[in-house]
Protein backbone atom coordinates (compact mmCIF):
# COMPACT_ATOMS: atom_id res chain seq x y z
CA UNK A 1 0.00 0.00 0.00
CA UNK A 2 2.74 2.41 1.22
CA UNK A 3 4.76 1.18 -1.77
CA UNK A 4 1.93 2.15 -4.40
CA UNK A 5 1.56 5.63 -2.86
CA UNK A 6 5.31 6.25 -3.12
CA UNK A 7 4.87 4.69 -7.11
CA UNK A 8 2.53 7.41 -7.83
CA UNK A 9 4.13 10.25 -6.00
CA UNK A 10 7.50 9.22 -8.09
CA UNK A 11 5.32 8.74 -10.97
CA UNK A 12 3.91 11.85 -11.00
CA UNK A 13 6.54 13.99 -9.83
CA UNK A 14 4.98 17.45 -10.62
CA UNK A 15 1.75 16.93 -9.91
CA UNK A 16 2.56 15.96 -6.48
CA UNK A 17 4.79 19.05 -6.19
CA UNK A 18 1.37 20.87 -6.76
CA UNK A 19 -0.15 18.93 -3.97
CA UNK A 20 2.99 19.02 -1.47
CA UNK A 21 3.17 22.94 -1.85
CA UNK A 22 -0.05 23.64 -1.92
CA UNK A 23 -0.34 21.86 1.40
CA UNK A 24 2.58 23.75 2.65
CA UNK A 25 0.82 27.51 1.64
CA UNK A 26 -2.48 26.13 3.34
CA UNK A 27 -0.54 25.83 6.86
CA UNK A 28 1.12 28.52 6.47
CA UNK A 29 -1.65 30.99 5.79
CA UNK A 30 -3.76 29.41 8.67
CA UNK A 31 -0.97 29.93 10.71
CA UNK A 32 -0.32 33.69 9.95
CA UNK A 33 -3.83 34.31 10.91
CA UNK A 34 -4.28 32.08 13.34
CA UNK A 35 -0.85 32.89 15.48
CA UNK A 36 -0.30 36.02 14.32
CA UNK A 37 -3.64 37.89 12.92
CA UNK A 38 -2.19 37.98 9.69
CA UNK A 39 1.03 40.36 10.75
CA UNK A 40 3.66 37.87 9.51
CA UNK A 41 2.66 37.41 5.79
CA UNK A 42 1.57 33.67 5.02
CA UNK A 43 4.34 33.59 2.16
CA UNK A 44 6.79 34.48 4.59
CA UNK A 45 5.86 31.52 6.56
CA UNK A 46 5.66 29.05 3.65
CA UNK A 47 9.08 29.96 2.58
CA UNK A 48 10.58 29.08 6.22
CA UNK A 49 9.12 25.86 6.32
CA UNK A 50 10.30 25.93 2.43
CA UNK A 51 13.35 26.49 3.68
CA UNK A 52 13.37 23.75 6.54
CA UNK A 53 11.95 21.24 4.18
CA UNK A 54 15.38 21.40 2.45
CA UNK A 55 17.35 21.29 5.59
CA UNK A 56 15.54 18.40 6.42
CA UNK A 57 15.54 16.62 2.93
CA UNK A 58 19.64 17.70 2.95
CA UNK A 59 20.26 15.69 6.45
CA UNK A 60 18.06 12.64 5.08
CA UNK A 61 20.11 11.77 1.79
CA UNK A 62 23.25 14.33 1.89
CA UNK A 63 22.24 15.64 -1.43
CA UNK A 64 22.69 19.39 -2.81
CA UNK A 65 18.88 19.99 -3.31
CA UNK A 66 17.66 20.03 -0.43
CA UNK A 67 13.79 18.05 -0.33
CA UNK A 68 14.08 17.35 -3.75
CA UNK A 69 16.70 14.92 -3.29
CA UNK A 70 13.85 12.83 -1.69
CA UNK A 71 12.63 10.64 -4.57
CA UNK A 72 8.82 11.25 -4.02
CA UNK A 73 9.19 15.07 -3.82
CA UNK A 74 11.51 15.24 -7.02
CA UNK A 75 9.08 17.24 -8.37
CA UNK A 76 9.74 20.21 -6.41
CA UNK A 77 12.76 20.14 -7.79
CA UNK A 78 10.95 20.92 -11.54
CA UNK A 79 8.40 22.84 -10.03
CA UNK A 80 10.91 25.09 -8.21
CA UNK A 81 13.38 25.17 -10.72
CA UNK A 82 14.83 28.18 -12.48
CA UNK A 83 12.84 27.17 -15.39
CA UNK A 84 9.14 27.49 -14.08
CA UNK A 85 10.61 29.96 -11.55
CA UNK A 86 11.66 32.28 -14.56
CA UNK A 87 8.78 31.64 -16.12
CA UNK A 88 6.70 32.74 -13.16
CA UNK A 89 8.79 35.98 -12.66
CA UNK A 90 8.40 37.11 -16.28
CA UNK A 91 4.60 36.93 -16.04
CA UNK A 92 4.93 39.05 -12.85
CA UNK A 93 6.10 41.85 -15.57
CA UNK A 94 2.21 42.15 -16.18
CA UNK A 95 1.76 43.93 -13.75
CA UNK A 96 4.66 46.95 -13.92
CA UNK A 97 3.62 50.06 -14.03
CA UNK A 98 5.79 51.31 -17.29
CA UNK A 99 6.40 54.19 -15.96
CA UNK A 100 7.54 53.61 -12.67
CA UNK A 101 10.23 50.69 -13.76
CA UNK A 102 11.33 53.72 -16.47
CA UNK A 103 12.14 56.73 -13.78
CA UNK A 104 13.89 54.38 -11.53
CA UNK A 105 16.32 52.93 -14.40
CA UNK A 106 19.40 54.95 -13.64
CA UNK A 107 18.24 53.98 -9.81
CA UNK A 108 18.48 50.37 -11.11
CA UNK A 109 21.87 51.03 -13.14
CA UNK A 110 23.16 52.68 -9.92
CA UNK A 111 22.75 49.81 -7.50
CA UNK A 112 23.64 46.74 -9.44
CA UNK A 113 27.28 48.45 -9.72
CA UNK A 114 27.07 48.81 -5.89
CA UNK A 115 25.36 45.56 -5.47
CA UNK A 116 28.05 44.03 -7.16
CA UNK A 117 31.47 46.08 -5.34
CA UNK A 118 30.04 45.79 -2.45
CA UNK A 119 29.21 41.87 -1.56
CA UNK A 120 32.86 41.56 -3.41
CA UNK A 121 34.84 44.18 -1.06
CA UNK A 122 32.72 42.35 1.87
CA UNK A 123 33.88 38.59 0.73
CA UNK A 124 37.42 39.94 0.38
CA UNK A 125 37.89 41.40 3.78
CA UNK A 126 36.59 38.27 5.43
CA UNK A 127 38.62 36.04 3.01
CA UNK A 128 41.39 38.15 4.17
CA UNK A 129 41.06 38.30 7.78
CA UNK A 130 40.63 34.39 7.91
CA UNK A 131 43.94 33.70 6.27
CA UNK A 132 43.27 33.72 2.53
CA UNK A 133 46.44 35.55 0.80
CA UNK A 134 46.32 34.44 -2.87
CA UNK A 135 44.25 36.64 -5.22
CA UNK A 136 42.66 33.15 -6.74
CA UNK A 137 41.24 32.31 -3.25
CA UNK A 138 40.46 35.75 -2.08
CA UNK A 139 38.73 36.73 -5.50
CA UNK A 140 36.63 33.47 -5.31
CA UNK A 141 35.40 33.89 -1.74
CA UNK A 142 34.84 37.70 -2.80
CA UNK A 143 32.63 36.62 -5.75
CA UNK A 144 30.46 33.97 -3.84
CA UNK A 145 29.45 36.69 -1.61
CA UNK A 146 27.84 38.37 -5.05
CA UNK A 147 25.66 35.23 -5.65
CA UNK A 148 25.84 31.60 -5.72
CA UNK A 149 26.64 31.52 -9.09
CA UNK A 150 28.98 34.21 -9.19
CA UNK A 151 31.24 32.42 -7.24
CA UNK A 152 31.67 28.89 -8.85
CA UNK A 153 31.56 30.65 -12.25
CA UNK A 154 34.75 32.70 -10.97
CA UNK A 155 36.07 30.09 -8.74
CA UNK A 156 36.27 27.71 -12.52
CA UNK A 157 37.57 30.59 -14.51
CA UNK A 158 40.36 30.60 -12.42
CA UNK A 159 41.13 27.55 -11.61
CA UNK A 160 40.77 28.03 -7.36
CA UNK A 161 40.49 25.28 -4.85
CA UNK A 162 37.71 22.92 -4.53
CA UNK A 163 37.51 23.97 -0.64
CA UNK A 164 37.18 27.45 -1.22
CA UNK A 165 34.84 27.13 -3.88
CA UNK A 166 32.74 25.09 -1.48
CA UNK A 167 33.06 28.18 0.69
CA UNK A 168 32.45 30.47 -2.03
CA UNK A 169 29.07 28.52 -3.20
CA UNK A 170 28.19 28.30 0.62
CA UNK A 171 28.19 32.09 1.05
CA UNK A 172 26.21 32.45 -1.72
CA UNK A 173 23.76 30.06 -0.81
CA UNK A 174 23.54 31.47 2.87
CA UNK A 175 23.73 35.01 1.24
CA UNK A 176 19.86 34.03 -0.13
CA UNK A 177 18.89 32.57 2.52
CA UNK A 178 19.44 35.58 4.86
CA UNK A 179 17.70 37.81 2.29
CA UNK A 180 14.53 35.45 1.70
CA UNK A 181 14.29 35.29 6.34
CA UNK A 182 15.57 38.90 6.52
CA UNK A 183 13.61 40.99 4.19
CA UNK A 184 10.16 40.95 5.89
CA UNK A 185 11.67 41.64 8.77
CA UNK A 186 13.75 44.82 8.12
CA UNK A 187 11.37 46.32 5.19
CA UNK A 188 9.90 48.75 7.11
CA UNK A 189 13.09 49.99 8.59
CA UNK A 190 14.72 50.18 5.00
CA UNK A 191 11.98 51.71 3.79
CA UNK A 192 11.37 48.68 0.86
CA UNK A 193 7.36 49.58 0.38
CA UNK A 194 7.45 51.48 -2.83
CA UNK A 195 8.48 50.16 -6.73
CA UNK A 196 11.90 52.26 -6.70
CA UNK A 197 13.30 51.01 -3.15
CA UNK A 198 12.48 47.53 -4.77
CA UNK A 199 14.45 48.05 -7.88
CA UNK A 200 17.42 49.45 -5.57
CA UNK A 201 16.77 46.34 -3.64
CA UNK A 202 17.22 44.05 -7.01
CA UNK A 203 19.70 45.59 -8.13
CA UNK A 204 21.76 45.73 -4.23
CA UNK A 205 20.68 41.95 -2.91
CA UNK A 206 20.96 40.58 -6.69
CA UNK A 207 20.76 37.04 -5.72
CA UNK A 208 17.43 35.93 -7.86
CA UNK A 209 16.16 33.56 -5.44
CA UNK A 210 16.83 35.73 -2.66
CA UNK A 211 15.33 38.72 -4.28
CA UNK A 212 12.34 36.51 -5.34
CA UNK A 213 11.60 35.08 -1.53
CA UNK A 214 12.08 38.14 0.07
CA UNK A 215 9.81 40.22 -1.89
CA UNK A 216 7.43 37.60 -2.09
CA UNK A 217 7.45 37.66 1.52
CA UNK A 218 7.38 40.95 2.26
CA UNK A 219 4.65 42.30 -0.41
CA UNK A 220 4.11 40.96 -3.44
CA UNK A 221 2.94 44.09 -5.19
CA UNK A 222 7.04 44.51 -5.11
CA UNK A 223 7.83 41.91 -6.81
CA UNK A 224 8.49 42.69 -10.36
CA UNK A 225 9.81 45.67 -9.87
CA UNK A 226 12.89 44.09 -7.93
CA UNK A 227 13.04 41.18 -9.87
CA UNK A 228 13.78 43.55 -12.99
CA UNK A 229 17.02 44.71 -11.58
CA UNK A 230 18.29 41.49 -9.73
CA UNK A 231 17.77 39.33 -13.14
CA UNK A 232 20.67 41.40 -14.17
CA UNK A 233 22.83 41.00 -11.08
CA UNK A 234 24.18 37.15 -11.60
CA UNK A 235 25.22 38.20 -15.37
CA UNK A 236 26.99 41.37 -14.29
CA UNK A 237 28.87 39.48 -11.09
CA UNK A 238 30.01 36.62 -13.66
CA UNK A 239 31.21 39.18 -16.37
CA UNK A 240 33.52 41.54 -14.04
CA UNK A 241 34.49 38.53 -11.29
CA UNK A 242 37.26 36.72 -13.37
CA UNK A 243 38.10 39.61 -15.04
CA UNK A 244 38.08 43.08 -13.38
CA UNK A 245 37.67 41.99 -9.99
CA UNK A 246 40.60 39.42 -10.19
CA UNK A 247 42.81 41.75 -12.13
CA UNK A 248 42.25 44.50 -9.18
CA UNK A 249 43.42 41.43 -6.77
CA UNK A 250 45.95 40.55 -8.03
CA UNK A 251 47.31 43.81 -8.80
CA UNK A 252 46.72 44.76 -4.95
CA UNK A 253 48.54 41.27 -4.02
CA UNK A 254 51.48 41.36 -6.27
CA UNK B 1 -7.84 31.83 -25.74
CA UNK B 2 -5.90 31.33 -22.57
CA UNK B 3 -3.41 29.46 -24.57
CA UNK B 4 -2.09 32.64 -26.19
CA UNK B 5 -1.46 34.20 -22.80
CA UNK B 6 0.90 30.90 -22.16
CA UNK B 7 2.57 30.95 -25.58
CA UNK B 8 2.78 34.72 -25.50
CA UNK B 9 4.61 34.11 -22.03
CA UNK B 10 6.63 31.45 -23.43
CA UNK B 11 7.71 33.39 -26.59
CA UNK B 12 9.01 36.68 -24.89
CA UNK B 13 10.79 34.10 -22.13
CA UNK B 14 12.80 32.18 -24.63
CA UNK B 15 13.58 35.30 -27.14
CA UNK B 16 14.92 37.03 -23.51
CA UNK B 17 16.64 34.52 -22.33
CA UNK B 18 18.08 33.80 -25.99
CA UNK B 19 19.21 37.02 -26.53
CA UNK B 20 20.41 37.17 -22.66
CA UNK B 21 22.65 33.98 -23.68
CA UNK B 22 23.98 35.89 -26.86
CA UNK B 23 25.07 38.86 -24.31
CA UNK B 24 26.83 36.35 -22.28
CA UNK B 25 28.59 34.96 -25.58
CA UNK B 26 29.69 38.74 -26.94
CA UNK B 27 31.04 39.50 -23.37
CA UNK B 28 32.77 36.26 -22.90
CA UNK B 29 30.85 35.47 -19.94
CA UNK B 30 29.93 31.51 -18.85
CA UNK B 31 26.37 32.99 -17.95
CA UNK B 32 23.23 34.72 -19.40
CA UNK B 33 23.34 38.58 -18.90
CA UNK B 34 19.84 39.78 -17.97
CA UNK B 35 17.56 37.22 -19.88
CA UNK B 36 14.79 37.26 -17.75
CA UNK B 37 15.07 40.61 -17.69
CA UNK B 38 14.77 41.44 -21.34
CA UNK B 39 11.85 38.79 -21.22
CA UNK B 40 9.99 40.81 -18.92
CA UNK B 41 10.26 44.45 -21.01
CA UNK B 42 9.45 42.03 -23.86
CA UNK B 43 6.25 41.27 -21.81
CA UNK B 44 5.64 44.86 -20.61
CA UNK B 45 5.61 45.85 -24.55
CA UNK B 46 3.31 43.14 -25.59
CA UNK B 47 1.02 44.09 -23.02
CA UNK B 48 1.23 48.08 -23.66
CA UNK B 49 1.03 47.34 -27.61
CA UNK B 50 -1.62 45.22 -27.06
CA UNK B 51 -3.89 48.05 -24.79
CA UNK B 52 -3.26 50.17 -28.00
CA UNK B 53 -4.13 47.97 -30.78
CA UNK B 54 -7.61 46.91 -29.36
CA UNK B 55 -7.26 46.29 -26.06
CA UNK B 56 -6.39 43.07 -23.86
CA UNK B 57 -7.92 40.10 -24.46
CA UNK B 58 -9.31 38.82 -21.44
CA UNK B 59 -7.88 34.77 -22.65
CA UNK B 60 -4.41 36.41 -23.00
CA UNK B 61 -4.46 38.26 -19.59
CA UNK B 62 -5.95 35.03 -17.84
CA UNK B 63 -2.56 32.67 -19.08
CA UNK B 64 0.22 35.45 -18.22
CA UNK B 65 -1.66 36.03 -14.78
CA UNK B 66 -2.33 32.36 -14.23
CA UNK B 67 1.01 32.20 -13.90
CA UNK B 68 1.87 35.36 -12.23
CA UNK B 69 -0.37 33.77 -9.55
CA UNK B 70 1.41 30.80 -9.31
CA UNK B 71 4.95 32.99 -8.32
CA UNK B 72 4.76 32.94 -4.52
CA UNK B 73 3.99 28.56 -4.61
CA UNK B 74 7.08 28.20 -7.28
CA UNK B 75 8.73 30.43 -4.69
CA UNK B 76 8.00 28.01 -1.82
CA UNK B 77 9.28 25.36 -4.24
CA UNK B 78 12.41 27.04 -4.66
CA UNK B 79 12.96 27.63 -1.45
CA UNK B 80 12.26 23.85 -0.39
CA UNK B 81 15.22 22.82 -2.46
CA UNK B 82 18.09 25.37 -1.60
CA UNK B 83 21.22 23.43 -0.38
CA UNK B 84 20.49 25.07 3.26
CA UNK B 85 22.64 21.87 5.16
CA UNK B 86 25.67 23.37 3.49
CA UNK B 87 24.95 26.94 3.91
CA UNK B 88 24.42 26.03 7.62
CA UNK B 89 27.44 24.16 8.11
CA UNK B 90 30.00 26.76 6.21
CA UNK B 91 31.00 27.59 8.93
CA UNK B 92 32.33 31.33 10.77
CA UNK B 93 34.04 32.42 7.32
CA UNK B 94 30.89 31.49 5.46
CA UNK B 95 28.17 32.81 8.35
CA UNK B 96 30.25 36.29 8.62
CA UNK B 97 30.74 37.35 5.00
CA UNK B 98 27.10 36.35 3.95
CA UNK B 99 25.51 38.29 7.44
CA UNK B 100 28.11 41.19 6.68
CA UNK B 101 27.34 41.43 3.04
CA UNK B 102 23.43 41.59 3.64
CA UNK B 103 23.32 43.84 6.01
CA UNK B 104 25.52 46.10 4.72
CA UNK B 105 23.53 45.70 1.42
CA UNK B 106 19.98 46.30 3.11
CA UNK B 107 21.71 49.47 4.58
CA UNK B 108 22.77 50.76 1.27
CA UNK B 109 19.16 50.09 -0.11
CA UNK B 110 17.79 52.16 2.86
CA UNK B 111 20.43 54.97 1.53
CA UNK B 112 19.53 55.09 -2.11
CA UNK B 113 15.97 53.66 -2.26
CA UNK B 114 14.86 57.37 -1.34
CA UNK B 115 16.43 59.13 -3.79
CA UNK B 116 14.45 60.96 -6.10
CA UNK B 117 11.13 59.62 -6.00
CA UNK B 118 8.14 61.23 -7.35
CA UNK B 119 5.18 60.58 -4.28
CA UNK B 120 3.01 62.35 -6.69
CA UNK B 121 3.21 59.40 -9.74
CA UNK B 122 3.16 56.79 -6.77
CA UNK B 123 -0.37 57.93 -5.55
CA UNK B 124 -1.45 57.77 -8.85
CA UNK B 125 -0.57 54.18 -9.66
CA UNK B 126 -0.98 53.07 -6.01
CA UNK B 127 -4.61 51.02 -7.36
CA UNK B 128 -2.74 49.41 -10.05
CA UNK B 129 0.16 48.58 -7.82
CA UNK B 130 -2.03 46.92 -5.54
CA UNK B 131 -4.22 45.13 -8.18
CA UNK B 132 -0.51 44.01 -9.41
CA UNK B 133 0.28 42.84 -5.41
CA UNK B 134 -3.22 41.10 -5.16
CA UNK B 135 -2.91 39.13 -8.45
CA UNK B 136 0.81 37.93 -7.43
CA UNK B 137 -0.37 37.25 -3.70
CA UNK B 138 -3.02 35.19 -5.98
CA UNK B 139 -5.85 36.82 -3.95
CA UNK B 140 -7.63 38.21 -6.96
CA UNK B 141 -11.18 38.18 -6.45
CA UNK B 142 -13.65 38.66 -9.63
CA UNK B 143 -15.01 42.33 -9.00
CA UNK B 144 -11.60 43.28 -7.40
CA UNK B 145 -10.90 46.61 -9.62
CA UNK B 146 -10.23 45.91 -12.97
CA UNK B 147 -6.72 46.26 -14.90
CA UNK B 148 -6.32 49.79 -15.48
CA UNK B 149 -4.61 49.46 -18.81
CA UNK B 150 -7.31 47.74 -19.67
CA UNK B 151 -8.20 51.37 -21.45
CA UNK B 152 -5.62 53.03 -23.39
CA UNK B 153 -4.09 55.16 -21.92
CA UNK B 154 -1.28 57.32 -22.61
CA UNK B 155 2.57 56.38 -21.53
Amino acid sequence: MLHMIEHVFIEQSLVAAFGVVGAVMWLSLAMSRRFTAGRVHGSAIAIVFGLALAYAGGLMTGGQKGLADVPVFAGIGLMGGAMLRDFAIVATAFEVDVVEARKAGLLGVLSLGLGTILPFIVGVLVALAFGYHDAVSVTTIGAGAITYIVGPVTGAALGADSTVMALSIATGVLKAVIVMVGTPLVARMIGLDNPRSAMAFGGLMGTVSGVAGGLAATDPKLVPYGALTATFHTGIGCLVGPSIFYLAMRALMG
Amino acid sequence: MTVFGVALLAVCTLIGVFIGDLFGVALHVKANVGGVGIAMMLLIAARVWLTRHGGLPPGIKLGVEFWATMYIPIVVAMAAQQNVVAAVRGGPIVVIAAVATVALCFAAVALIGRLGRDRKHEAEVEGELERGGKVIAGAFQPGDPEHPTATPKEV
